[in-house]
């Protein structure tokens, strides 16, 4: 069972209706303390990183118990956001902080074409994802292969970023350290891309 | 590098697709959970589901429309037509809906936008623009394109998008339906002036259509419907034509 935090943050709607299309369960807890029975998580969201202060200390408990048995954890969006430190567009707010680095705004201004107006920022689209090493989450993925972005903010790439993509920089798009995985972007509407990389996560629960 | 994004447009009235629809061997051709899987297969960034019946008791055919399409696409999904409140975009999104488009109901109560876009995140809120070229100014119709109004499509893309949209998606009255071409004037003046992205809509007829709005209209996103309809693989073409031409696209595998 996975459990898929809802805490306010955009609808889930999507996210639910991929995963059982690749027939996972998902139920959404409504305590921290029902995370007991979840054999994996996934932190979806949207939105500003303010909104992830509703996953308060109870909940990062909740979370790291169920990590430390070995369950997989997912951060979707906003959700691979939370697993850094913190974001400079909440920077009151305390991400979960497995992750070493702040998110920030993506500051396109780093490169000489946005002189040209050739970058908006929000990100929205389909940009490439560029594999740093192999990993679980990204297993049958191909160098290159597109995915949906919509964000502003963005997490730096550090040592445990295994995917990145360039938009005015480079950017950690995806996120992994054991179990722990994070992508910036939606994969349940990435197409047969998106659907795989859902899949390598529910297999990874079914060990 | 981003990709420009290629938009299919099905207009449904009574859950079915009503624009012309040829596909040869595509039994159902007027489901659009059909046509969406086979525009999926060929390659379409995102679908636009475009209600043009858009009345209360019409309302529930369109969920199960947008149930039926989300169950099969995993790409990002928006849904316009008749939207005027918060239960009208809340209803789409529950059915499975990632983006709604505002028109009418966004001019008048602009007020709509921010509190649509603090519930669900501005990449959620899409405003539509039906403008028109006069002397040199873009003015707003409404009403499927039937009532002037005395706005300039310009100055009402900055509101809305500092108002809380995440997207514009800019038809061009006088192209739509002409397969003339879109209007890059237009659309670069839209495209210009806002900070998010602008979908160029009205006029495909051609690839090079899509060429010239991408390069000299600056649209991020284009938008067809007949285009898509004549040719089974016209998504697939589309995209290697612009690729060959340099225009980043997504080719799908």
């Amino acid at each position: 069972m996975i459990a898929l935090i809802d805490y306010g943050a955009g609808n889930l709607t999507s996210v639910r209706k991929a995963l059982a299309y690749l027939g996972a369960k998902v139920t959404t807890p409504e305590t921290p303390e029902m995370l007991l029975s979840a054999d994996a998580v996934i932190v979806p969201g949207v939105g500003n990183f303010e909104a992830t202060s509703a996953l308060g200390s109870d909940w990062h408990r909740g979370i790291s118990a169920t990590v430390e048995k070995g369950n997989p954890l997912l951060g979707i969006c906003l959700g691979l956001q939370w697993l850094f430190q913190g974001s400079d567009e909440a920077p009151k707010v305390s991400g979960y902080g497995a992750i070493k680095g702040q998110c920030r705004l993506i500051d396109c201004a780093a490169d000489e074409l946005s002189t040209t107006k050739l970058f908006k920022v929000p990100h929205v689209g389909w940009n490439s994802l560029h594999k740093t090493r192999e990993s679980w989450l990204l297993h049958g993925v191909t160098e290159g292969d597109q995915v949906y972005f919509t964000h502003s903010y963005a997490a730096p790439v550090t040592n445990d970023c295994i995917g990145l993509t360039h938009y005015g920089i480079d950017f950690a798009s995806v996120v992994e350290r054991d179990n722990l995985v994070g992508v910036q972007f939606h994969p349940e509407k990435s197409g047969s891309v998106g659907l795989r990389i859902l899949k390598n996560f529910i297999d990874r629960t079914r060990h | 590098m981003l990709s420009k994004r290629i938009i299919a447009c099905l207009d449904v009235r009574n859950g079915s697709v009503v624009k012309g629809i040829n596909f040869e061997g595509l039994r159902d051709a007027g489901d659009p959970a059909s046509l969406s899987r086979r525009y999926n297969k060929d390659g379409i960034d995102e679908v636009v589901i475009l209600d043009i019946t858009a009345t209360i008791e019409k309302r529930k055919a369109l969920a199960d429309t947008i149930r039926r399409v989300s169950a099969e696409i995993f790409l990002p999904l928006c849904v316009g037509g008749g939207i005027k409140d918060e239960s009208h975009a809340d209803a789409a999104i529950e059915a499975g809906a990632d983006k709604v488009s505002l028109n009418t109901a966004a001019l008048q109560q602009p007020e709509l936008l921010t509190t649509l876009a603090k519930r669900y995140g501005s990449q959620a809120v899409i405003v539509a623009i039906d403008a028109k070229q006069e002397r040199n100014k873009f003015h707003i119709y409404v009403r499927s394109g039937q009532q002037a109004t005395d706005r300039d499509a310009v100055d009402w893309a900055r509101e809305a998008a500092d108002r809380g949209a995440g997207e514009i998606l800019l038809t061009s009255i006088d192209r739509d339906g002409t397969k003339s071409g879109f209007d890059c004037e237009l659309t670069s003046a839209v495209s210009n002036a806002v900070p998010i992205p602008v979908i160029a809509s009205g006029g495909a007829g051609t690839f090079d259509h899509f060429v010239d709005v991408f390069t000299e209209g600056q649209a991020d996103a284009a938008l067809a419907a007949s285009i898509f309809h004549y040719n089974e693989h016209a998504v697939s073409d589309l995209k290697h034509y612009l690729t060959q031409r340099g225009i980043p696209v997504r080719l799908s595998c």
